[in-house]
């Protein structure tokens, strides 16, 4: 008994949908059975079904849902686009009057409708119910799942079974009254002067605009025209009533005559409403496509909402050779700045006396873990935060130990601008400027992962006793360097002298005399000020690069930066390369402010409906289930090699590649062609092996199928670097995802 | 692997009676068996026998087979080899012509006859020389990253990959990430622990960036002293601490070029191919008209003599057709006798695995031959149509 009444109780046309594409479902997948999880139904009742206008609770849910993104592609799709924008203020100015004065009644009606339709749909004989079924397959078909069962089913009855016309009445927005659901039609009433179908959402944060638009276009154009199309495009199950859709478990044959297929819960015994069914999740496969569909024009204008007035946000990656003093400079700025209470300084003077290592008592406020401050060096990105006058600012303070440099690309790949450090003391300046230090390296590794603009802290100057000669002589050779081989511009190139230990010239004017007899440029805070923010990518599809996982007191979170799109609680979002649907639970921003999080903000989010910890990992991403990111193991790239490089590029060559927060082993499978380094024409086909200092197309595989994007679509997914043995010998951007 | 007998005409026509002695074995055998080769072996076959009433019973025999090699099966990582082949010897159980499959076990000895070629009879040559055994085990690691392999003297086995993220340090919040550490180190030690049998390991070595072998290897012996594992701590001095810049499996190529390890493994396979597959890669870098691969290119520096070390794939062997092996073969003997260097690289090693991505063969020549460059396009462009393909069906797939 039990079973036959799941059966009943199954939303069955709605189930088909995504069963047609994925086999062997399990029902779970498909259906987050927690209404806890879905906050959105609390509206769902309060907006449901007031007189007449039944649709509009749809369009309500629908919207909601919508948000998710993980629907099934909606005929609204498949409208033109411009309709929309035109309805929108109407909408909005519509919505909060149908809450807030009929919240009362909407309760009750609800109530009338559901049972309403209920009753008559008991009433039916069974092969009535055959054929209600038929006809709801076939309206399905058309409409998609924009109207809730309940009012299909009461414009069927009232139609008298004849599909047409109750598709007709449906979309055209002539209502039914639920109450006089029988048999015998009773009248047809005409609400609205402009029948809409599926408002505009409420919240105006919405970034996915779905084309709303389409009834209107629908009605006019009449029934015929409209049932064709959306068919073939949306490939449901066929409408014909006597076929049996079995795939991922066998249905009962007692499906053909149970009643119409309501939602569970709202079944005629029950008339408990609280915990309305979740509207089933469709799989939807991914279309790359319909990317030229994505409407960015809604988070552009919340973004400049929620963030137009406050400081613009800049994430700053301090890199250096190891032991120029990156840990204790930023430590310092932020001791300055009054980031570290007073009390906690103290106690890592203290401590760090207690080691012997008194120097590192700023590198502490950024090294936490014991063995970065045993061994006093940095070994993970550290990240903090403070604020200039005009500019919030995320502070990144990587590792300069060669071995720890996988760790400072994954910095780098969240990094806007960056602070070059360099130690000024004579002799070991030359050590981190030859080709085995790292000022070199990390210098191009951040100029190939899109840094631009840099800020050179000439640090320890006082141990040179603030020498200008030292000065100019660091700042040549440096500028030659950066110009000339990594490729960034004089303009965007600022030199500062500074002192991280003694504190000189970081946040307040030097007061050596030294200093300030030659030197009156900017410190180096108002220098980091100056900086010009990038362009945020936020009207673009979302994707958030996930560079930890741990579980945090919210359960399963991540730590990520959003590098395109936005995102907020509720979401649906899409792990690839796995491919898994998880809700977004929270968002945690670092300075607090606001729970949206926007391209190019590093966040915290806390996930629901996550399957197994295990899909989530260092280098896997979270983005919009409408529009995925490519997910392959195969690509083309356009390549520079380094001169760091000791063996040559060959085919079958094995390294490891950075992308973002992911690493990945890849090999070389085909060189195609070599390129000209300033034209970049090609030298020549096929070539032998590739040297230092060349430029090359190149094909990749890597061992497992990662995500990546081609970059001239995203460019933070589409830039990488290659390294082997240690040493970076390529950076390179993806032409052609296979 | 024990000779234990041996008869070949002057062509090389014949049979060797060769006993395995350990797994590695198999993957010798697996290179000197292949298809049409006649393997004769005991083995364990179900028998069904119809008694005069006409009830039948089944019972498992085991009886000596001679097969004619139709397939032949290896798993790597078991060290399994399977051949399966119809029966060319009747014998009281097993009709002639019927199909079995050969599973080769260890301390059975296998007949094999056929054509003896000098790649065959040397491989016979040097996997019967036991001076040739060094076992080590290594652990090449970075946080969050492990493999823990087995390095025997013509393969590597990896026993275990540990892959883990770990909780980046975050502010205010470090016992995450050195709760995830911990929880890697204990995973990788007991990967360890199951995987590496100490009394053949001559020694154990632990690779990785940064100071994680340190912390790793601290770890191990502080567990080992707290929970008295007695395997451990007797065997403390067989590890080996090298450096190693990430944790994925081609690291594996610095760690046995490290003088460090060098001197441990001065005569092992691994340690001597990776070091030709260096230079090979060393003078492309400096005098590219010295080193080329490809067989077309080989064959031609061959022709005049030029090929001072010859790396070969021994994955090109198996399973080619006879003309081709010819092929092979007699660059090889060239090589030989014109005072080169022959290098038969295992497809099982990291370096045989990059030799094989690099056509399979290679060479370093004796002096430089610019004119061979410019025969390139012809070469790869067979390659690529190859590939092309390779990739249609798969674009099918993906439309």
């Amino acid at each position: 008994m039990s079973r036959h009444r799941n059966v009943r109780t199954m939303n069955y046309d709605e189930d088909y949908e995504g069963y047609e594409d994925v086999y062997g479902h399990s029902v779970e997948d498909d259906y987050p059975s927690s209404p806890s999880g879905k906050p959105s139904h609390l509206c769902y009742l309060n907006v449901c079904t007031c007189n007449g206008i039944s649709f509009l609770l749809v369009s309500v849910s629908q919207f909601i849902f919508d948000r998710s993104g993980s629907r099934a592609p909606q005929m609204s799709q498949f409208f033109d686009p411009e309709n929309d924008i035109a309805e929108e203020p109407e909408e909005d100015g519509e919505m909060p009057r149908n809450r807030d004065v009929e919240k009362a009644r909407q309760r009750l009606d609800s109530l009338t409708i559901d049972s309403a339709v209920d009753d008559a749909v008991a009433e039916l004989v069974p092969e009535e119910e055959i054929l209600l079924k038929s006809c709801l397959d076939e309206i399905r078909d058309v409409v998609g799942d924009s109207f809730l069962d309940k009012v299909v089913i009461s414009h069927i009855l009232h139609a008298k079974f004849n599909r047409e016309k109750a598709l007709d009445n449906l979309l055209s927005g002539v209502t039914v009254d639920p109450t006089n659901l029988s048999h015998v039609p009773k009248k047809m009433k005409t609400q609205r002067e402009t029948p809409i179908v599926r408002p505009q959402p409420i919240k105006p944060k919405d970034p996915v605009v779905k084309v709303e638009a389409g009834p209107v276009k629908a009605s006019s154009s009449g029934v015929t025209s409209i049932s064709s199309k959306p068919v073939e495009s949306l490939k449901v199950v066929p409408a014909s009533s006597g076929k049996s859709v079995t795939v991922g478990f066998d249905i009962p044959k007692e499906r053909s005559v149970t009643p119409s297929p309501v939602p569970d819960t709202l079944q005629p015994q029950q008339t408990n409403l609280k915990c309305p069914s979740p509207v089933p999740v469709k799989q939807e496969t991914p279309k790359p496509s319909k990317k030229k569909d994505f409407k960015p024009d809604l988070a552009l204008s919340e973004y400049t909402k929620e963030r137009g007035s406050s400081k613009d946000l800049l994430n700053l990656l301090v890199i250096g050779h190891v032991d120029a003093g990156k840990s204790t400079l930023m430590g310092h700025v932020l001791f300055q700045l009054g980031q570290v209470p007073k009390k906690a300084m103290h106690k890592f003077e203290q401590e760090s006396k207690k080691l012997g290592k008194q120097s590192f008592m700023y590198a502490w406020v950024l090294d936490e873990t014991g063995e970065e401050r045993s061994r006093g060096i940095t070994m993970d990105i550290a990240q903090s935060r403070f604020e200039t006058t005009n500019k919030s600012i995320v502070l990144l303070d990587a590792p300069g130990h060669k071995d720890f440099i996988p760790n400072m690309i994954t910095g780098a790949s969240q990094a806007d601008v960056a602070v070059l450090v360099v130690d000024s003391t004579k002799g070991e300046f030359e050590t981190g400027f030859e080709s085995g230090g790292q000022t070199r390296e990390h210098a191009l590794l951040v100029r190939s992962l899109g840094v631009t603009q840099l800020v050179v802290a000439v640090n320890k100057l006082d141990t040179v006793g603030w020498s200008k000669d030292r000065f100019d002589e660091i700042k040549a050779r440096l500028t030659t360097f950066l110009v000339r081989s990594a490729g960034f511009r004089e303009a965007e190139l600022i030199f500062v002298p500074c002192s991280g230990l003694q504190g000189e010239n970081l946040t307040k004017t030097s007061t050596e005399t030294d200093l300030t007899s030659w030197y009156k440029g900017p410190t180096l805070l108002t220098a980091i000020d100056e900086l010009k923010p990038p362009e945020r990518p936020v009207g673009r599809p979302l994707r958030i690069s996930i560079n930890d996982v741990f579980k945090g007191p919210g359960g399963q979170c991540i730590g990520g930066r959003v590098e395109t799109g936005m995102v907020q609680p509720g979401d649906k979002v899409l792990v690839q390369p796995v491919g898994e649907v998880v809700t977004v639970k929270s968002i945690t921003l670092d300075d607090g402010v606001g729970t949206t999080a926007f391209a190019g903000d590093p966040a915290i989010i806390a996930l629901q409906g996550v399957s197994d910890a295990n899909i989530l990992f260092t280098g896997c991403l979270l983005s919009d289930p409408n529009y995925p990111c490519r997910v392959s193991s195969k690509f083309q790239a356009r390549v520079v090699t380094f001169d760091a490089m000791t063996v040559p590029l060959v085919k079958g060559f094995t390294g490891v590649m950075h992308l973002g927060s992911l690493q990945e082993q890849v090999s070389v499978r085909k060189l195609i062609s070599q390129l000209h380094k300033g034209t970049g024409e090609v030298v020549k086909n096929k070539p032998r092996c590739l040297m230092k200092n060349s430029n090359a197309l190149i094909q990749l595989e890597c061992s497992r199928p990662v995500c990546i994007e081609e970059f001239k679509d995203v460019k933070e997914l589409g830039r990488f670097t290659l390294r082997y043995a240690g040493v970076t010998i390529a950076a390179g951007v993806i032409t052609k995802v296979m | 692997m024990k000779l234990v007998g041996r008869n070949l005409d002057k062509d090389g026509n014949g049979y060797i009676t060769l006993v395995p002695e350990e797994s590695e074995d198999m993957w010798h055998a697996y290179n000197l068996i292949s298809e049409g080769n006649y393997v004769r072996s005991s083995t364990i076959r179900k028998v069904q026998t119809e008694s005069a009433t006409g009830s039948s019973t089944s019972n498992r025999v085991r009886t000596m087979l001679t097969i004619k090699v139709e397939s032949v099966d290896f798993d790597t990582q078991a060290c399994v080899l399977r051949l399966k082949g119809r029966n060319v010897q009747e014998n009281q159980y097993v009709k002639m012509g019927a199909y079995h499959t050969l599973d080769l076990e260890v301390n059975r000895k296998f007949t094999v006859s056929k054509v003896w070629d000098s790649v065959d009879l040397d491989r016979v040559e040097s996997c019967c020389d036991p001076a040739q055994r060094a076992d080590v085990a290594a652990v090449v690691m970075q946080e969050g990253l492990a493999h823990v392999c087995l390095v025997l003297s013509s393969m590597t086995l990896v026993r275990a990959k540990i892959d883990q993220s770990i909780p980046r340090k975050r502010h205010g919040n470090i016992g995450n990430y050195e709760k995830g550490l911990q929880k890697f180190f204990e995973n990788v030690m007991q990967a360890v622990i199951r995987h590496v049998n100490f009394e053949i390991v001559k020694c154990v070595l632990i690779a990785s960036p940064g100071f994680v072998k340190e912390q790793f290897f601290d770890y191990t012996f502080q567990q080992a002293t707290k929970t008295d594992n007695k395997l451990l701590l007797d065997n403390k001095g067989k590890f080996l601490l090298v450096h190693a810049s990430s944790g994925f499996k081609h690291s594996l190529r610095e760690v046995l070029t490290s003088p460090a390890v060098m001197a441990k493994l001065a005569d092992t396979k691994a340690a001597g191919e990776v070091k030709a597959l260096e230079t090979f890669y060393a003078m492309l870098q400096s005098e590219p008209e010295k080193a080329f691969y490809g067989l077309k290119q080989v064959e031609k520096a061959n022709e005049s003599q030029a090929v001072e070390v010859l790396m070969i794939s021994d994955a090109l062997f198996r399973g080619c057709d006879v003309a081709t092996r010819k092929r092979y073969v007699t660059l090889i003997e060239t090589v030989k006798e014109s005072g080169g260097e022959v290098k038969i690289f295992s497809s099982l090693h990291v370096s045989g695995e990059q030799l094989s991505q690099l056509t399979g063969i290679a060479a370093i020549l004796r002096f430089p031959m610019p004119e061979l460059e410019d025969e390139v396009d012809e070469e790869d462009s067979d390659d690529s149509d190859e590939e092309e393909e390779e990739k249609e069906p798969e674009r099918d797939d993906q439309t």
